[in-house]
C-alpha cells in the first residue's frame, strides 16, 4: 500500500509555494505538541479526580474537620493516636488482614491449579474459560447479596448441606471467623477463575521443549510443575499477588451487602466482619461526617497496603530462588 | 502449542465440578427471583425455576423504596458515557504512546503504568469535598467525571497500537499531508477496533458494578444506580427475599448478555494484557 502511495507524482512547486510552507511549519508544530494534547486528558482526569484526593486526604486528616468544613482547625497528628489508641480500628484491620489471608492463599493456589487443568488438549476449551470467568463478570453487589442468603442460618442452603452431614449450623454472621470464611468464598468465587486465565496466559508462553527435556531427565508431572512452571511464572504470581493485595485490603462491597438490618455498615452487630474501608466510610460519611478522622483511617491503610506489598513481594522472591536458581527467566518473563 | 497434554477423565470431572461451582450462585438467583416469597423459608432450598418471574418483576418495579427503574436507567447512562469516553481518551493516548515520538515519553508511560498501583479509592473523602463544592452531589457527574479516562486503558490500547498500527501506514498518511489528528481518526482507530471493543466492554462492566464511589455520593434515595438500588432492596425493612433476588437478576442480566455474546473476545483480552503486563 505504501509502495502505491509513494508513486504519485511530487507536488508541483509553484505559486502554491508559500502555502505549503506554511502547512509544513503547522504540521512541525502538530508533531511536536499534538502529542501532549492528546495524553493530556489521562493526566488531566487523575490529577484532580486521583492523585489531588489522595494527597489531599493527608491534609484534610491533620485536621478536625466536619461536614462543615467551614472552619477546620489543624491538630496535628491527633486523629492519629486516636486512632492508633481505637480498638474498633484495630478490630477491622484484624478482619480485613484475616479475610485477606484466608481468600488470598487459597485463591492463587486454585487458580494456578485451575489452570495447570485448562492448560491441556481440552474440547470445548472456549466454553471451559467462559465458565470459570462467568463469576468475575457479575455484579459484585448481587452476588454479596445472593450469598448472604445462600450463607444464612436458619434457611441457608449451606447450613442445609453441612446439615445433611450431621454439621450444626454455623452463624456464618455472627460468628467473626465463619464470616470471615464466608466473605472469602465469594471473594475467591469471583476472582479464582480471572487469575486462573491470567496464569494461564503465562503457562502458554513456557515453551514445551523445556517440558520434554524435563520428562526425559525422568521428571514426572508434579515435578514439572513445580520445578518448571511454577518457577517461570514467578513474575505473573508477583503481579497477581500485588494487584490481588490492593484490591483485597480495601475490600469494601462484598461484606459491606453481605451484611443487612440495622447499621450494615458495621459488618454486623460486633463489628464481626468490618474491613478498613468499612470503618473509614462509617466515620467519613453518613451518620458521623468526620472528615479528618476518616481521612486518617485512609492514610493508615494505605500504609497497611504497601506494607503487606512488599512484605508478600518478599516472600514469593524467597520461595521461588529456593525452588530453582533462574534459569530461562526470559521465557517467564514475555 | 501443538502437543499440550491430553486431558484425563479427571481433570473434566475436575472442570465440570468447578463451572458448576461457578455457575450455580447465578442460576439459583434467577431460580429465588422465579418464585414466590415464601421459597426462601423451605428446606430443602428451590433449585429449580418457579412461575412467579411475571409479578416479582412487576412488584419489583413497583416497589416505592427502591426507585428500581431510575437505577437502571442511571447505571445505563453512567456506564456507556464512561465507555464511550474511556475508549476514545484511552486510544487517543495510547496512539501517541505507541506510534508518535515526543520528549519524555517514556517517563509519562511510567507513570501512567504506576497509577494503575495507586488506590485511589482511598481519596473519596477529598473527592466528596469536591463534589459538595462543585454543586454535583447526587448528580451523576459525580459518578462519571472520575472515571472518564484510566492508566489500564491507555496501556492496553498503548500495548495494541504498537503490533496493530504498522509505522509505514503512518508514514504515508502523513506523505498525503494528514495532520496527526486526522491519523488518529482515520488509520488508527479503525486498526484498534477489536482492542477498543474488549476495552470498552470491560469497562462497561467495571462501571456498572462499581459501588463504594456511587453509595458515598449518590445520598438521595430518588437518584440511585441499579446497585444503590440493590442495597435498598437488601437493606429494607421487611425482607422480600424473591424481589431482592429479581433485582440482582435484573441487574446482572446486562453483563451475562454481554458475556455470552463477546466471551471470547473478554477472555482473550484479559490473557493478552497479562502476557504483557
Amino acid at each position: 500500500m505504501a509502495l502505491q502511495l509513494d508513486a504519485r507524482p511530487p507536488a508541483t512547486p509553484g505559486p502554491r509555494d508559500t502555502r505549503l510552507r506554511r502547512a509544513g511549519r503547522l504540521s512541525r508544530i502538530d508533531a511536536k505538541y499534538s502529542p501532549y494534547l492528546y495524553i493530556a486528558p489521562f493526566f488531566l482526569v487523575f490529577a484532580v479526580f486521583g492523585a489531588w484526593p489522595l494527597a489531599y486526604t493527608l491534609w484534610v486528616s491533620l485536621h478536625d474537620w466536619d461536614l462543615l468544613g467551614s472552619n477546620p482547625t489543624f491538630i496535628g497528628a491527633d486523629n492519629y493516636t486516636q486512632l492508633l489508641a481505637d480498638s474498633d480500628f484495630w478490630h477491622s484491620v484484624v478482619n480485613t488482614l484475616g479475610i485477606f489471608v484466608i481468600s488470598t492463599v487459597p485463591q492463587l493456589l486454585l487458580a494456578l491449579w485451575l489452570a495447570n487443568m485448562l492448560n491441556r488438549q481440552l474440547r470445548f476449551r472456549t466454553g471451559w474459560r467462559m465458565a470459570v470467568l462467568v463469576p468475575n463478570v457479575t455484579s459484585t453487589a448481587a452476588v454479596a447479596i445472593v450469598f448472604g442468603v445462600l450463607f444464612g442460618r436458619e434457611f441457608g442452603m449451606i447450613n442445609w448441606l453441612l446439615d445433611l452431614v450431621s454439621v450444626d449450623p454455623i452463624g456464618w454472621k455472627s460468628n467473626r471467623f465463619a464470616s470471615w470464611v464466608a466473605i472469602s468464598a465469594m471473594v475467591d468465587w469471583r476472582w479464582t477463575g480471572y487469575n486462573a486465565l491470567i496464569f494461564l496466559a503465562a503457562m502458554q508462553a513456557i515453551p514445551r521443549d523445556l517440558y520434554e527435556a524435563a520428562a526425559i531427565d525422568g521428571a514426572n508431572r508434579a515435578r514439572q510443575f513445580w520445578t518448571i512452571t511454577v518457577p517461570l511464572l514467578k513474575p505473573t504470581i508477583i503481579f497477581c499477588v500485588i494487584i490481588s493485595t490492593i484490591g483485597g485490603l480495601q475490600l469494601f462491597t462484598e461484606p459491606r451487602l453481605f451484611h443487612s438490618g440495622t447499621n450494615p455498615i458495621r459488618g454486623g452487630t460486633l463489628r464481626e466482619s468490618q474491613t478498613v474501608t468499612m470503618y473509614m466510610f462509617e466515620n467519613a460519611f453518613a451518620p458521623y461526617y468526620n472528615f479528618g478522622y476518616g481521612s486518617a483511617v485512609a492514610w493508615l491503610l494505605f500504609a497497611l497496603i504497601a506494607i503487606v506489598a512488599a512484605i508478600n513481594v518478599l516472600i514469593i522472591r524467597r520461595l521461588g530462588a529456593g525452588a530453582k536458581p533462574d534459569t530461562g527467566r526470559k521465557g517467564g518473563s514475555r | 502449542m501443538s502437543r499440550l497434554w491430553r486431558a484425563s477423565p479427571l481433570t473434566y470431572g475436575a472442570l465440570i465440578a468447578a463451572a458448576v461451582l461457578s455457575v450455580f450462585p447465578i442460576y439459583w438467583m434467577f431460580v429465588v427471583a422465579s418464585r414466590s416469597s415464601d421459597a426462601m423459608g423451605q428446606l430443602p432450598p428451590p433449585v429449580t425455576p418457579g412461575g412467579n418471574l411475571g409479578a416479582n418483576i412487576s412488584r419489583l418495579f413497583a416497589n416505592a423504596d427502591a426507585y428500581f427503574l431510575t437505577g437502571l436507567i442511571n447505571s445505563a447512562i453512567v456506564a456507556t458515557t464512561v465507555t464511550v469516553s474511556v475508549v476514545f481518551f484511552s486510544s487517543l493516548a495510547g496512539f501517541a504512546f505507541a506510534k508518535l515520538r515526543f520528549r519524555g515519553s517514556n517517563a509519562l508511560l511510567m507513570v501512567i503504568i504506576a497509577t494503575m498501583m495507586v488506590p485511589t479509592q482511598l481519596g473519596i473523602i477529598p473527592l466528596y469535598m469536591l463534589m459538595t463544592k462543585l454543586n454535583l452531589n447526587d448528580r451523576l457527574p459525580a459518578v462519571i467525571m472520575p472515571a472518564l479516562v484510566t492508566g489500564f486503558g491507555v496501556f492496553m490500547m498503548r500495548q495494541y497500537a504498537g503490533q496493530a498500527v504498522s509505522n509505514e501506514l503512518i508514514e504515508a498518511a502523513r506523505v498525503d499531508g494528514c495532520g496527526t489528528a486526522r491519523i488518529y481518526w482515520n488509520v488508527v482507530l479503525p486498526a484498534l477496533r477489536p482492542a477498543a471493543a474488549v476495552l470498552g466492554l470491560l469497562t462497561f462492566m467495571t462501571t456498572w458494578n462499581d459501588f463504594l464511589w456511587p453509595y458515598a455520593v449518590l445520598n438521595d434515595p430518588e437518584n440511585p444506580t441499579v446497585q444503590l438500588s440493590l442495597r435498598a432492596l437488601s437493606d429494607g425493612y421487611y425482607q422480600d427475599m424473591s424481589q431482592v433476588f429479581t433485582g440482582t437478576a435484573i441487574a446482572t442480566l446486562p453483563l451475562l448478555l454481554v458475556f455470552v455474546l463477546f466471551g471470547r473476545q473478554i477472555i482473550g483480552g484479559i490473557m493478552e494484557g497479562a502476557v504483557k503486563a
